[in-house]
């Protein structure tokens, strides 16, 4: 079945295709096409996790050179090794109870089939993203489980929140994605393939430099960041729960947000041979993690805490596999890696359920408010009684899932002080607000009286989801017993199962101690009510308003990042159109005018100065052909004149250098003057043979 | 003779539209369409038969002469394809085609703007498949003559001044690089225009002269391209021109400015080349970056389109800035094609709305999808296709170029490119957003009806070109290969 296992990815796209194209016009069906399609996918990846175990964790793969280019190879491929194969479950399970569960859930909406087909699409990316065998691989099912989120979130896209989330979530991950690529491109060049072995010996030859790898693994784990919505990106992950609920517990808790852990995961190589990169990631996983849980603290939005909660889980998984690169890098033991792909486990299927749960009291009170919820237990007891189990199992108290992984957590931690404090304050935290949660929810007077007579329980297609995923986070962590040789560890490891000394008595007493504190403070505050949360909000005011307002990231970035880019963009638009295209424009108005210069200067001189010769002339004769009139005493006076000048200049009277203007003043004005005077002779002469005429 | 038919028979094609019955509109249309389906299909076939048979080599295939034409200038008639132009002469008859499917609503001068069309097809197809620079500039000139008319009669408000723009522009450029091919001819013993022997003598002009020749060509290409800060015609004529001519123009006309510069320029001029690429690149880097910003800033549907292009073509650009790099040559090639087949789609896409809606204001719309599924599906897959998803072809080709461009230039360079990818997701998504999702406005677009089957079938087999060299570019990639490997080591020299 292993050499088979793409079809594990391909089923949920064959569902895709068959659903956009020919069932999407026939609503049961095409649920029920994909339900099936997904169940097939969920048999097979129990089945190829059974073949991993019995082939005592060996790696399987298979791939086809895709292109091939000099000193670059691209490669299809499919790497079955623990990891994938736990994976694989984890995700055809989860994916499997949410699509079973969206029958309900999303029962009468207009776009029912176009949900299930998108499910598959996303179904099929994220199978293809765990089993993809090199980095190349994973960024395009990376980008396309981006692409899915994107149209779940915006599934309801008439609602304007909703349309700035899904935009919101793809240009956050992007961001993150931009690392990605330039961390991909560095392995390229530096190692010239993507497959994950062959990178990691190449790495491990020394192909890339220290600094160099540094680089390299803090790029990659920058798309880590953006996916699992790490600080500084993770202000898309809460908005994101705009999304129908079974794709916030699918995509946004479950599965896709994991995504950028088992790349940490898988990369885990580069990362133990960079001590400093791997420090950075355990530092943002641990910031996260802390900042993630206290703003979940005063959150009143059901999906909100548990999305803030989600982040903060993260950022513990995160934290771990740091540590443990850090750690190994160091040559120190460290049971990070471990941790962290136990904790992915067992938080996909109890934040799952979280999820769900969340989703069928909303389907129940048509509201996401805490504060119009309350008493709810009466009404919808599976719900109640699910969502408290996955309450405890986050809490890690004994002997749910949630436990045993997170343990192993605080484990990973025990070298490095400052990380243990806060790890267990972030245990406080989540156990205290995962609880106000239950409580708020579920237990007290009904706050909303109409919300609450007219709240259900939900169909039993929503509710067998929430049951068997409550097995699971119950059960889930059993696989990782401290007292069965924490059987997990033996078969997810990177290069070498750690060593466990023991069960950690000391170790799960605190740790128990801090997740029931957590509850017994909620449970004093919203179920005792011995203590007034209100109190403690004034008395803390401005660090409430703070974590209320989430830090203030949204409006920091909107500050930031978002207006000033889109000022520079309009900027650089009235750039373009005022300077760049004006310059186009003025070499086009410049060439017009020193055209209409040269028409001038044709027309008046050059043209001018043609037409002006030929007026002269004209003048000239028109002004001479008088002289000759046929009048002797006219002749004889100016022969006078003639002969009076030449006389003049003659005896030096004049001189003949001034003699050309002279002459042709009198000349000019001679003419002028015999004209005139021949003109009116003329014109008397005609006036007189008209009147004869006319006589 | 095939392809010379490719030539000829648009030529004939608008000899037979001009003879036919000035108001036989119906018919004009058929007609142009069915004699374009000719050089379509002509040109599947030697995409289809140069894979099987010619791929492996870099040679020139179907090769035409040189016959001799005018023999006291040595001016001959020579035509050949190979990997880079099999590419380009099949996007053209596609192209036209679907353009041409996508002109029947045209109902002003219907006879003059089919043949127009054709006119435009052969100068295309001559520009792809010329070997002798006479002939080349010849169609080169050709060309602009039929765009300027069908931007000129035919297209929006400002027609005039579009039309007047793109000539001047194109023709200014190719002033330079007729200049540049006259040097060519008189400094060649004996004189000729043959560029397959020009590629083999240029190399050995003195540096300076390369120089000279080299960015004369550049000026030339880089304005058809565009490259910033050539670009400000593309705009105006791609917002003033007729839906099928904008297609026409970013998916075949644009590719004419790279595919020379892969043709022409840089394998003639390597000394030259060494030296300019990396400013090549930086003019790469910044149209991708630029075009990108001045998209989000578009208010109009189609010039933040055509906007788009100016930052996908920087792509095109780095990626020659990367001359030494097969990967990113490749990339550039599959850039030029995913992107005339992208930009074509939208280009298509944003002229349906536009006929219904009488408006490409983006502010005006919201909500579409709820009423133009279909239509929105579309579109929404094709602006995915152009932020490089994966999966579609834009992908491929942006992939390629970066990896390429990351090894063989400055990475802080290559580094700064990549932002490209968040801004170019940043302004199609908030086109997408405010034309497609939230509230719709009933009372205004209550009457706009989902894209038609005619509309339908004019942007499938774009959409499964993309899909299909997203997902297999191998066939593509096996296609060009030897040219590319020859032609980097020509450039190379």
């Amino acid at each position: 079945m292993t050499e088979h296992s793409y079809l594990i990815c391909l089923l949920p796209a064959f569902s895709f295709v068959m659903i956009v194209f020919f069932l999407r016009w026939k609503e049961k069906v095409a649920a029920g096409f994909s339900i099936a399609m997904i169940l097939a996918s969920w048999v097979m990846s129990v089945i190829v996790l059974i073949e991993t175990l019995a082939r005592h964790g060996h790696a399987y793969e298979a791939f086809y050179n895709f292109l091939t280019f000099p000193g670059l190879n691209f490669q299809i491929g499919i790497l079955v090794d623990p990891l994938t194969a736990v994976m694989l479950v984890v995700v055809t399970t989860v994916g499997s109870c949410v699509q079973i569960y969206s029958v309900g859930y999303m029962h009468g909406d207009p776009r029912f089939s176009r949900f299930f087909s998108y499910l598959s699409l996303f179904l099929f990316s994220m199978l293809g993203l765990v089993l993809a065998n090199n980095f190349f691989m994973i960024f395009i099912f990376w980008e396309l489980v981006g692409l899915t989120s994107y149209l779940l979130i915006g599934f309801w896209f008439e609602k304007k929140s909703a349309a700035d989330a899904c935009k919101k979530a793809f240009l956050t991950t992007r961001t993150g994605d931009l690392g990605f690529l330039v961390g991909l491109f560095l392995i390229a060049v530096y190692c010239g393939t993507f497959n994950y072995g062959e990178v990691f010996d190449k790495i491990a030859m020394g192909a890339m430099s220290t600094g160099v790898l540094t680089a390299a693994a803090i790029f990659i784990f920058a798309g880590a960041v953006g996916k699992s919505a790490q600080f500084p990106l993770h202000v898309w992950l809460p908005d994101a729960m705009e999304g129908p609920t079974p794709v916030s517990a699918l995509i946004h808790a479950a599965t896709m947000v994991a995504a950028g852990v088992y790349l940490v995961a898988r990369s885990m190589s580069m990362f133990v041979a960079s001590a400093d990169g791997s420090m950075v990631v355990a530092i943002i996983g641990l910031v996260t993690s802390f900042m993630a849980a206290t703003i979940a603290l005063t959150q009143f939005d059901i999906k909100r805490v548990l999305a803030y909660s989600t982040i903060s889980q993260l950022g513990y998984m995160i934290m771990a596999l740091g540590l443990y690169g850090y750690d190994t890098a160091h040559g120190q033991h460290s049971v990070g890696y471990y941790a962290g792909t136990f904790h992915l486990m067992t938080h996909a299927f109890f934040k799952g359920l979280l999820f769900l749960g969340a989703g069928s009291v909303i389907h129940g009170v048509h509201t996401n408010d805490i504060r119009e919820m309350g008493g709810l237990y009466n009404k919808m007891k599976t719900t109640a009684i699910t969502f408290m189990i996955a309450s405890f199992s986050i809490a890690g108290i004994f002997p749910f899932a949630g436990l045993w992984s997170k343990d192993e957590i605080v484990a990973a931690t025990l070298h490095h002080p400052v990380f243990l404090i806060l790890t267990l304050a972030i245990a406080f935290m989540t156990a205290f607000y995962m609880w106000r949660l239950c409580f708020l929810t579920f237990t007290g007077e009904p706050r909303d009286q109409h919300r609450y007579d007219h709240a259900h329980e939900s169909p039993r297609v929503m509710t067998w989801p929430l049951v068997f995923l409550a097995f699971l986070a119950v059960t889930a962590g059993w696989v990782g017993l401290p007292w069965l040789h924490h059987g997990f560890s033996s078969f997810v490891f990177h290069e070498a199962p750690p060593e466990h000394h023991g069960p950690s008595y000391a170790l799960m007493i605190i740790s128990l101690t801090v997740g029931l504190s957590g509850i017994g403070l909620a449970y004093l505050m919203y179920y005792k009510k011995s203590l007034s949360p209100d109190v403690l909000v004034n008395k803390f005011r401005p660090i409430y308003n703070l974590l209320y307002n989430k830090y203030y990231f949204d409006e920091l970035y909107n500050v930031v990042i978002i207006r000033p880019l889109l000022s520079f963009a309009n900027f650089m638009w009235k750039f373009d159109a005022n300077v760049i295209d004006g310059l186009v424009n003025l070499i086009a108005w410049l060439t017009v005018l020193w055209a209409d210069v040269k028409q001038w200067f044709d027309k008046w001189i050059i043209d001018g100065a043609v037409n002006g010769a030929g007026w002269i002339v004209r003048q000239t004769g028109e002004g001479l052909k008088y002289v000759q009139n046929g009048k002797a005493q006219f002749y004889t006076l100016f022969i006078s004149i003639i002969i009076v000048f030449i006389g003049l200049i003659k005896y030096e009277l004049i001189y003949l250098a001034w003699g050309w203007p002279i002459m042709t003043i009198i000349f000019v004005i001679g003419v002028l003057l015999l004209t005139f005077v021949s003109r009116s002779t003329r014109q008397g002469t005609n006036r007189e043979i008209a009147q004869e005429d006319k006589v | 003779m095939l392809l010379s038919s490719l030539i000829i028979i648009p030529l004939l094609g608008m000899v037979v539209v001009m003879l036919m019955p000035k108001d036989s509109n119906k018919g004009i249309k058929w007609t142009a369409t069915i004699i374009s389906l000719v050089p379509m299909l002509e040109s599947f076939w030697i995409t289809w038969d140069y894979f099987i048979n010619h791929a492996g080599t870099s040679a020139m295939a179907y090769v035409e002469g040189p016959f001799n034409w005018i023999p006291t200038l040595n001016v001959q008639y020579y035509l050949g394809v190979d990997g880079i132009s099999v590419p380009l002469v099949f996007l053209t008859g596609l192209l036209t085609t679907i353009s041409l499917l996508a002109s029947f609503n045209i109902n002003k001068r219907v006879k003059e703007y089919f043949a127009f069309f054709l006119l435009l097809e052969a100068g295309m197809m001559g520009v792809f498949v010329s070997l002798d620079f006479f002939l080349f500039y010849v169609f080169w000139e050709i060309m602009l003559v039929p765009m300027y008319f069908l931007i000129g009669i035919w297209g929006g408000p400002r027609k005039e001044y579009a039309a007047i723009k793109f000539f001047l522009y194109t023709l200014f450029g190719s002033i330079f690089m007729l200049v540049s091919i006259l040097i060519l001819y008189f400094t060649s013993e004996p004189h000729t225009l043959n560029m397959m022997t020009l590629i083999e003598t240029a190399p050995t002009l003195t540096h300076s002269l390369q120089m000279v020749c080299f960015i004369f060509f550049f000026i030339a290409f880089a304005i058809k391209v565009p490259v910033w800060p050539f670009h400000t015609w593309l705009p105006d004529a791609h917002v003033e021109a007729p839906t099928a001519v904008s297609v026409i123009l970013a998916g075949v006309l644009l590719k004419m400015g790279t595919y020379a510069m892969l043709r022409i320029s840089w394998p003639m001029f390597p000394s030259a080349l060494r030296e300019l690429s990396f400013w090549i690149a930086l003019l790469g880097v910044i149209g991708i970056i630029y075009g990108a910003l001045v998209s989000m800033a578009q208010k109009d549907l189609k010039k933040l389109v055509a906007y788009s292009s100016v930052s996908h073509m920087g792509y095109c650009m780095l990626a020659l800035g990367a001359y030494s790099s097969v990967t990113a040559i490749t990339g550039c090639m599959f850039q030029m094609v995913s992107h005339g087949l992208i930009t074509g789609a939208l280009f298509l896409l944003v002229g349906v709305l536009y006929d219904r809606a009488h408006t490409r204001e983006i502010a005006a719309f919201g909500g579409l999808g709820a009423k133009l599924p279909v239509y929105t599906g579309i579109m929404v897959m094709f602006t995915m296709a152009s932020l490089g998803l994966p999966g579609m072809s834009g992908f491929v080709s942006e992939f390629m170029i970066f990896i390429g461009a990351f090894g063989a230039l400055n990475k802080v360079l290559v580094g700064i490119s990549v932002l490209g990818v968040v801004l170019g997701a940043a302004y199609l998504l908030r086109m997408v957003q405010r034309v497609f999702l939230g509230e719709f406005d009933l009372a205004r677009w209550g009457g706009l009806t989902d894209i038609n089957l005619r509309e339908i079938i004019s942007v499938v087999p774009l959409g499964l070109l993309t899909l299909f060299i997203g997902i297999y570019p191998k066939p593509l990639e096996m296609l060009m290969k030897a040219t590319l490997e020859n032609l980097v080591n020509l450039m190379a020299r």
